[in-house]
C-alpha cells in the first residue's frame, strides 16, 4: 500500500544486481545481503528522524527502542510520541496507533502463501508475522518466487531482522545527533520525520481511492485540531477515511 | 514517574495492537478476500489519519519544530515533492532537500 511503488523502482536496481547468488547462498544470507543497501539507508533516514524527535519531547532511548522493535511500524509510532506530546488521553493513542497499522492486515494475508512452508511450524510463521515491514514485504513479495519454498521464510527473516537491527541504531543515533548538534541542524533533523511520511504518503498513491483519502485526511487533520487536540488524529481518520469512502463509491456508482 | 509507566504500558498497547493485524492476516489468509468493502474503508481511514496527523505537524508543530515559519515548512515540503518527482521518485534525495531547505530558510531569517 503506502510507498509501494516507490519502493519497488528503488528496489529493482537491488534485485537484479543480487541474483546470481540465488541458488547458492541460504535463504537467510540472501536476505540479510538484500537488506544491506537501498532498504538500510531508507531505514535509517526514517528512524534516525524519529530519534531526533523523541528526543525533542524528552522521551528517553530506552522507550525509543522498545517502541521501534515492538511496535515496528514508523507511522504507528509518530502517532504515538506526537499524541503523547499534546497529552492524549491512552485510549485515543492506542486506537489511532493500532488503526493506522491497518495496512498490515492485507500484507501479512497476501504474504503467507506464499512463504508457507510445511517445515515450519505455526510458531516460526507467527514470529515471521511480527517482523513484517513495509519495506520487507515488498522485497518478499518480489523476491520469494525465485527462492526455493523452504528457503522463504528464512530470508524474510535475515531481511526483516536486519532492518529491525538497523532501526534500532539508528533511533539511538538520532537520539545522540539531536542532542549534540546545533539548534539549526536540530530543527532540520526533527523536520525529517513528518516529510518522510509526506514522501511515502504523496509519492506512492497507488489507487484513486488512496489519494482521495490522503486528501480528506490531509484537511480534516488540521481543522479537527483546532476543535479538538486530544482526539483530532482519530476523528481526522475515521471522518476523513469515510468522507473518502463515500465519494468513491458515489463517484465509481456514477460513472 | 507514574507518567513514565504510562507511556510504556500504552506503548505496549499499541505494539499489541500492531500485531493484532499482522497475527489476523497469517489467521486469515487464504480465508476471505483482499479486496472487500470493509477492508477498502480500513484502508480510507489508515491512509486518512497519517495525511491527517503529518499536515497538523507541518501547520501547526509541537515544540522546536514550532520556532520556524509555516510558511518555510510548506515551501520546504513542495520542493521536497518536485525533488522526488525530478529523481525518478528518490525517497532519500527528496528528504535531504526538504530538511535543507528549511535550514537554510530559518537560517535566512536570523540574518535578517
Amino acid at each position: 500500500m503506502v510507498c509501494v511503488r516507490g519502493l519497488k523502482s528503488l528496489l529493482n536496481e537491488e534485485i537484479t544486481v543480487i541474483k546470481k547468488d540465488e541458488g547458492t547462498a541460504p535463504g537467510w544470507r540472501l536476505g540479510v545481503r538484500d537488506a544491506f543497501g537501498i532498504p538500510v539507508a531508507i531505514l535509517a533516514a526514517g528512524f534516525i528522524g524519529y530519534g531526533s524527535l523523541a528526543e525533542e519531547y524528552g522521551l528517553s532511548i530506552a522507550h525509543s527502542v522498545f517502541a521501534s522493535v515492538a511496535i515496528w511500524a514508523l507511522p504507528g509510532q509518530l502517532i504515538l510520541i506526537e499524541m503523547h506530546s499534546i497529552g492524549a488521553a491512552a485510549i485515543a493513542i492506542v486506537l489511532a496507533s493500532t488503526l493506522s497499522g491497518a495496512r498490515f492486515l492485507p500484507m501479512s494475508m497476501s504474504l503467507l502463501p506464499l512463504i508457507r512452508d510445511p517445515r515450519y511450524g505455526n510458531a516460526t510463521v507467527y514470529f515471521a508475522a511480527q517482523l513484517i515491514s513495509m519495506i520487507g514485504w515488498t522485497m518478499a513479495m518480489r523476491r520469494c518466487p525465485d527462492l526455493r519454498s523452504e528457503e522463504r521464510i528464512p530470508y524474510l527473516i535475515g531481511f526483516q531482522l536486519t532492518c529491525i537491527g538497523t532501526a534500532a541504531a539508528s533511533v539511538v543515533a538520532g537520539h545522540l545527533l539531536a542532542g549534540a548538534l546545533p539548534p539549526l541542524v536540530r530543527l532540520g533533523l526533527v523536520f525529517l520525520a513528518p516529510v518522510y511520511f509526506l514522501m511515502i504518503l504523496i509519492g506512492d498513491l497507488r489507487t484513486r481511492l488512496a489519494a482521495i483519502a490522503v486528501i480528506c485526511g490531509a484537511v480534516a487533520g488540521p481543522l479537527l485540531y483546532v476543535v479538538n487536540p486530544q482526539w483530532s488524529v482519530v476523528a481526522a481518520g475515521i471522518i476523513g477515511g469515510t468522507a473518502a469512502y463515500l465519494i468513491q463509491r458515489k463517484h465509481g456508482r456514477r460513472a | 514517574m507514574e507518567g513514565a509507566l504510562e507511556l510504556w504500558l500504552v506503548t505496549a498497547a499499541c505494539a499489541l495492537g500492531h500485531y493484532l493485524w499482522r497475527g489476523l492476516g497469517v489467521a486469515l489468509s487464504g480465508r476471505i478476500a483482499l479486496n472487500s468493502e470493509l477492508f477498502n474503508w480500513v484502508a480510507c481511514v489508515a491512509y486518512a489519519m497519517i495525511a491527517g496527523l503529518v499536515m497538523r505537524i507541518m501547520i501547526f508543530p509541537v515544540g522546536l519544530l514550532a520556532q520556524s515559519e509555516v510558511v518555510d515548512r510548506l515551501v520546504a515540503c513542495m520542493l521536497a515533492l518536485a525533488v522526488f518527482y525530478a529523481c525518478r521518485r528518490n525517497l532519500l534525495v527528496s528528504v535531504s532537500a526538504g530538511v535543507t531547505v528549511l535550514m537554510l530558510a530559518s537560517w535566512a531569517r536570523t540574518l535578517g
